[in-house]
């Protein structure tokens, strides 16, 4: 997303960072480079100069105590980023929920901005965290967005309340406020509105998304808005401001490589904090803003502790502690594992957008090599796995040239794919037995502690049986197939 | 829409001062010309040392516009094959189905191809709008393969001697290369069949410098023919889109202003350029 505000931002500080002892001239200079950067990312004029002149009071301030000290850049480079930290909104900011349920959130803001699918997606949210969400189709406006909303539903296997057709028929404060009354009556905790699409200088649709509002009365206003707008971006987050009001925004198709920009603007302009991301088409590809996580992805340190977070919602508590269990009883880590893992790691979002998370991702080449990444090649080992009787998954030794043959076919690949998932299968098996055999049950590395040697001792022989036997077979099938 | 009301009463005069340039290229910067541009845009006019600033950044302007002709491309053969692109949310369904009244109006027989069987409803969206306008409309279920459905219109369109295929695709982010390998294949499925005349890039104008890296990496992938841009009914002055213009040498065909099917009309550069830049 912030990819290249990333790399010029990168630069400069690369620049800065070769000059060894940085002196006022060369503080103007980084302040240039960053003010052009966040030009270029369509970062609104008045705050990218006002961001400027920040960075540069602080860092000339600091530069006597800075001359002492051995790490100058990395001085500056913190007041870059706590500074980045404070444009982004300060500290995350989570839905409030009212106090008599339903919680009503309501979304608006332009055509195209992405609302109908980040309704989808907040609903599809709020059900995986226990919630009990309602979809109204309030935008009756746009051809067949009634219809949109209801296939995202549906999708999201989340009720949508949606009486009228659309299509420019029908009264969406009415629709807004039965909602209300259905939501009741079925026990809905939040009530999420889809409004139709507006611009900011439309005076009629404005006054629309008032009665909405005011007929509803929601707990939270969420001003959506497309990550590549332009210079717009503050005018027309003023104009909903002064509209209907917004309590928070959320930022849409992240996924591209516009420089959002204009999401520091908005958050600056309006001191309303940035409440979700969405990146991507699929459901899943929704998440909390963090501005502390942002301004580090922005600056290019990565994103560890969403992916670690990802990572925790995806391995339910039952599969986690099922793997734990076997590692520490000693039995082997099977192909059913893998397969269980590998539907876990599915559920986390495209394995692109897992991988951007990691600290250097935005570097070009590997940039390169993210977005080109096969999401395919999954869904191929999967249909292999798949493919596999439930005896060949747990125990790969007995796949002979005939299985896997027949492997093969029933997933559509070829005997040599079948081999190569085998082989590295078994790699990883082996890594995991001297893994266990090496480290102390807590999985705490190392050969050395105390507890190891006995239940590693215990769990030694049988593996180092199986290794053998394992090896053997795969090759001879790996020279017959 | 004027860029430089607050500005008229200081350029107007001959002696312009470097603040009052400054301010110039901060306000070329806030219609989304972008930082380059609008350096080039002063650096070219003061070289002109005309009497009359203003005019000499409006001759820029102009100077800076695509020769290319605006009006649609025809093939020898019918239909003509009119390719609707872009990235998602800029307007590609609502440009299409006005594309066609448009042509409609001028007596011509049109058939849309609802090939956006990717986002929820699209074809249902496209459909509403062809039984509004009183056009057919090709289409596969959601889902279906795109180009599949291009390839039925294509030889339809042929069969019943239409004037014009417009094919309307789902919206895709110019960063997915998969994607963009399925527009490519959109296309060179229809060209088995017929030629394609027009490839538009439907260009939001409420977007920003990212625009132009969009409109540049669809260029190399498909190779366009022209713009239509839209949503220019806001606050937005749709600077990006001159800039895209100038950049890749692609004229802006149509403007889209609204959201009935009249607000959609051929552009007009002389008159936008004289909204742009009136006192």
């Amino acid at each position: 997303m912030f990819d290249s505000l990333t790399g010029k931002f990168a630069n400069a500080f690369t620049a800065l960072r070769n000059r060894g002892r940085i002196g006022t001239g060369d503080i103007d200079e980084l302040c240039g480079e960053i003010r052009k950067a966040l030009l270029d990312a369509d970062v609104a004029l008045a705050v990218a100069e006002s961001f400027v002149a920040k960075i540069n009071e602080r860092a000339q301030a600091a530069l006597p105590q800075l001359r002492q000290s051995t790490n100058q850049s990395q001085a500056i480079y913190a007041i870059v980023n706590e500074e980045l930290i404070s444009i982004l909104g300060g500290a995350a900011r989570r839905i409030r929920l009212a106090k008599n349920p339903p919680t009503v959130i309501m979304l608006a803001g332009l055509q195209g901005s992405g609302k109908t699918t980040l309704a989808g997606k907040l609903a599809h949210y709020f059900k995986t965290q226990g919630d009990t969400p309602l979809l109204v189709a309030a935008d009756l406006q746009r051809p067949n967005a009634v219809t949109q909303l209801s296939v995202v539903a549906t999708n999201a296997k989340v009720p949508v309340f949606a009486p009228e057709a659309g299509n420019g028929l029908g009264d969406p404060i009415k629709v807004a406020r039965e909602s209300l009354k259905f939501a009741r009556e079925k026990m809905h905790n939040i009530v999420i509105i889809d409004t139709a699409g507006r611009l900011g200088v439309d005076l009629e649709l404005m006054n629309e998304a008032k009665a909405i509002r005011d007929a509803v009365n929601p707990d939270e206003i969420i001003f959506v808005v497309d990550s590549m707008i332009g210079q717009d971006a503050v005018r027309t987050a003023q104009a909903f401001l002064d509209g209907v009001g917004f309590d928070g925004v959320a930022l849409t198709k992240l996924d591209g490589d516009a420089k959002g920009g204009a999401a520091l603007s908005i958050a600056q302009i309006t001191a309303r904090p940035i409440m979700y991301v969405s990146n991507g088409e699929k459901l899943q590809d929704f998440d909390l803003f963090y501005p502390d996580r942002m301004a580090s992805r922005i600056l290019g340190m990565g994103d560890i502790q969403s992916l670690a977070e990802q990572a925790k919602q995806a391995f339910d508590g039952d599969t986690a502690a099922k793997l734990e269990s076997k590692f520490v009883e000693g039995d082997d880590f099977t192909l059913e594992d893998f397969l269980e893992q590998m539907q876990a790691m599915k559920k986390m979002g495209s394995m692109s957008k897992l991988l951007g998370m990691l600290p250097g991702a935005n570097s070009g080449a590997m940039k390169k090599q993210l977005e080109n990444f096969d999401e395919g090649e999954l869904v191929r080992t999967q249909a292999i796995v798949q493919s596999m009787t439930p005896s060949e998954r747990r125990e790969p030794k007995i796949l002979n040239g005939s299985r896997r043959i027949r492997i093969a076919n029933g997933s559509g690949r070829s005997v040599k794919e079948v081999n190569s998932l085998v082989d590295r299968f078994s790699a990883a098996q082996k890594m995991m037995r001297t893994m266990r055999n090496g480290g102390s049950i807590s999985g705490l590395p190392g050969r050395l502690g105390n507890s190891a040697p006995q239940s590693g001792g215990m769990g030694k022989p049988p593996p180092n049986k199986k290794k053998s036997r394992s090896g053997n077979p795969a090759k001879r099938a790996q020279t017959e197939g | 829409m004027s860029l430089f009301k607050k500005l008229f009463a200081k350029l107007s005069r001959s002696d312009i001062s470097a603040s009052d340039l400054l301010e110039l290229e901060l306000l070329l910067i806030e219609a989304d010309l972008g930082a380059d541009v609008a350096r080039k845009i002063i650096e070219n006019s003061k070289s002109r040392k005309s009497e009359d600033f203003l005019e000499s950044v409006r001759t820029t302007l102009s100077e800076s516009l695509s020769k290319k002709s605006r009006e649609i491309l025809h093939d020898s053969k019918k239909p003509t094959v009119i390719l609707i692109i872009g990235v998602n949310g800029t307007g590609k369904t609502t440009s299409a189905a006005k594309l066609a009244n448009y042509l409609k109006n001028e007596n011509k027989k049109v058939l849309i191809a609802a090939a956006d069987t990717f986002r929820a409803a699209a074809v249902a969206q496209i459909q509403t709008w062809g039984e509004r306008i009183g056009i057919p409309v090709i289409s596969g279920n959601d889902g279906a393969d795109p180009a599949a459905v291009v390839f039925d219109a294509a030889k339809r369109a042929i069969a019943e001697k239409f004037d014009y295929l417009i094919i309307d695709t789902a919206g895709r982010l110019h960063t997915k290369d998969n994607l963009m390998a399925e527009l490519e294949k959109v296309k060179r499925v229809v060209e088995k069949v017929i030629p394609v005349s027009e490839i538009l890039f439907v260009l939001d104008g409420t977007t920003g410098q990212n625009g132009l890296t969009q409109a540049q990496i669809f260029n190399e992938s498909v190779g366009l023919t022209g713009l239509i841009v839209t949503k220019l009914d806001g606050s937005a002055k749709g600077g990006i889109a001159i800039a895209t213009e100038a950049a890749l040498d692609l004229p802006i065909k149509f403007i889209g202003t609204g959201e009935t099917l009249a607000d959609f009309s051929p552009f007009d550069s002389a008159k936008y350029l004289e909204d742009l830049t009136s006192l």
